[in-house]
């Protein structure tokens, strides 16, 4: 099977983030102890487009937020580009699930908060945001607020925001969740080709599993709560993907192989067509 | 399509709906609210004529629209007229109202940001809350006398809780997600105040400052009432004790005008720093996922 190979944490470039035996125990209030993550060990190259899947309340989130700085491992060492996280960097974009503009900011407003939080020479941001905003198509919107837009264009402008700083890495958690499967497969083109532009390393988390394929470079199969890789598939269906590939068969076995590994069984009429949510 | 475009097709052939016949298709409620005052007004006056009710139980509307324009007419410092009472009414109400409210959203603001400090004071200041304070307002006149000052404290006091039950509420209900994404981006505590915080408290802070011009007038009046020499309170008092139905009547009128005068001035303001709330409070909820 050319188009599916395992590989191991080896890779051609330096890693640009490097997880090394991360834990993870969340203690409740009642003292209980609940194991979130075990034994997380993954290397991402810089430029990688790296998606993490696996069912509800495997720690996907944790993992990106223990990336983010945002909670630390209980045992173990993250690094990015050499240095342990220990705190929120600055190099690093973040997008939610929800887009979480801020309703009483315009979309320039919205995009340049990071600029402006990090005390940026804002003459600059604005015009990298301007031309953000122009990449994702809503050069036109700048000035309107976040409700006078659809979902998925709220999601764009969060998608910019992240940007607007250039961090080497961007971080998405389930960015796509809450679109609907049409708008969500745009924002999956769209992601692409902007990955295609600006070459950042992004580390995206997904319950979709097409949405994981059609993305990566490689995904990341998490288990089932406490989370651990099941395994690492790399995805070699050339790039730029168009949505052409869902019906691809190297793209359905990918697919099926990954559902085999999430549910046990392979799912013959799911692997192949469909969407992408 | 401009409006311009409209009008040169249609302007030589017939007139176009006038913009208030749009107006007034949209909104029927500009028109039949007024319709319906008035209608009101006529069946009050005919009805109190027809019925041969006393002037003293209840006074016709015209009658209280003369004892308004006499009272209206009189000098800007004579005890007889309206205005030095409505002039000393509406100092203590807007001072009152700023001390106190100032007070609760200074305070509320400050607990608020120490999780200790709420949490501790959180069951007195419901305990004080749900005290009647407008009882007080015998003993407060006794401490600061009959002047301005009673009065301002009583205020004070009737709009300090508002301010501080909402500012506390609204420092409290600032989203998470917000509040996760400043600390991602590596935003200190001041940040994070200003930017989020403050914006996400300002639509309880608003529904405090609405209660508070409502108890504020309450508070004047009420505290008027028990003891003192000039304002509106005092002038429905010795109205009443004078069998003066349509003069007490028409110092009401002079009430409803500060309360809607209060009220307009604070929805403006409203409009101006929240424009974004009526459409946040409609917006679809983020499906879960």
């Amino acid at each position: 099977m050319p188009a599916i190979g395992r590989i191991k944490d080896t890779m051609e470039a330096p890693p640009i983030i490097r997880i090394d035996h991360v834990d993870k125990i969340f203690t409740t209030v009642a003292q209980e102890k609940i194991q979130a993550l075990s034994d997380i060990s993954l290397s991402i190259a810089d430029g990688e487009f790296v998606t993490i899947v696996g069912p509800s309340g495997c720690g996907k989130s944790t993992l990106l937020k223990i990336l983010a700085g945002l909670q630390r491992a209980t045992s173990g060492v993250v690094e990015l580009d050499g240095t342990p996280v220990s705190a929120p960097r600055r190099d690093i974009g973040i997008v939610f699930q929800n887009p979480v503009l801020f309703p009483w900011r315009t979309i320039l407003e919205n995009v340049l908060l990071p600029a402006e939080v990090q005390g940026r020479p804002m003459a600059a941001a604005r015009a990298r945001a301007r031309e953000l905003l122009a990449m994702v198509g809503l050069a036109d919107f700048e000035k309107k607020y976040p409700m006078e837009l659809s979902g998925g264009m709220q999601q764009r402008a969060a998608i910019t925001r992240a940007l607007v700083n250039d961090p080497r890495i961007l971080l998405m958690d389930e960015p796509f969740g809450a679109l609907d499967a049409m708008t969500r497969e745009q924002m999956n083109l769209e992601l692409q080709r902007i990955w295609g532009e600006s070459r950042k390393t992004v580390v995206l988390i997904t319950h979709s599993i097409p949405e994981a394929v059609f993305l990566a470079d490689r995904v990341i199969v998490l288990s089932a709560r406490p989370g651990r890789i099941a395994r690492i598939i790399k995805v070699d269906i050339p790039r730029p993907r168009s949505m052409a590939v869902l019906s691809d068969p190297a793209f359905a076995r990918v697919c099926g192989e990954i559902r085999k590994l999430l549910y046990g069984v392979e799912d013959e009429a799911g692997a192949a067509g469909g969407g992408l949510s | 399509m401009s409006a311009s475009d409209t009008r040169r097709i249609e302007t030589p052939v017939r007139k176009r709906p006038s913009r208030l016949s749009i107006l007034i298709r949209q909104r029927p409620e500009i028109v039949i609210a007024p319709i319906g005052l008035v209608l009101f007004i006529i069946g009050w006056e005919w009805s109190v004529v027809w019925l041969k009710v006393p002037t003293y139980i209840l006074p016709t509307p015209s009658q209280i629209g003369t004892a308004l324009m006499k009272g209206l007419n009189a000098g800007w410092d004579d005890r007889g007229g309206y205005w030095l009472h409505t002039r000393v009414t509406l100092s203590q109400i807007l001072l009152g109202f700023v001390a106190g409210s100032g007070a609760g959203l200074i305070l509320g603001t400050v607990i608020s940001q120490f999780r200790l400090l709420e949490a501790t004071l959180r069951i007195y200041l419901v305990a004080i809350q749900s005290l009647p304070k407008i009882a007080l307002a015998p003993i407060i006149v006794l401490w600061f006398g009959f002047g301005l000052t009673s009065k301002v404290v009583i205020i004070a006091l009737l709009t300090f809780f508002p301010l501080l039950v909402t500012s506390l509420a609204g420092f409290r209900a600032v989203d998470r997600e917000r509040l996760e994404l400043m600390r991602a981006l590596g935003a200190g505590p001041w940040t994070v105040f200003w930017k989020v915080r403050v914006p996400s408290a300002l639509p309880y802070i608003f529904a405090g400052l609405e209660m508070a011009s409502v108890f504020s007038i309450v508070g004047a009046v009420v505290g008027e009432f028990v003891g003192a020499q000039l304002g509106l309170g005092t002038l429905i008092l010795s109205m009443t004790a004078q069998m003066d139905m349509s003069g007490t009547f028409s110092v009401f009128i002079i009430l409803s005008v500060i309360g809607i005068g209060m009220h307009s001035i604070l929805k403006a303001v409203q409009r101006r720093v929240l424009f974004w709330t009526d459409a946040e409070a409609t917006a679809e909820p983020p499906p879960e996922g």
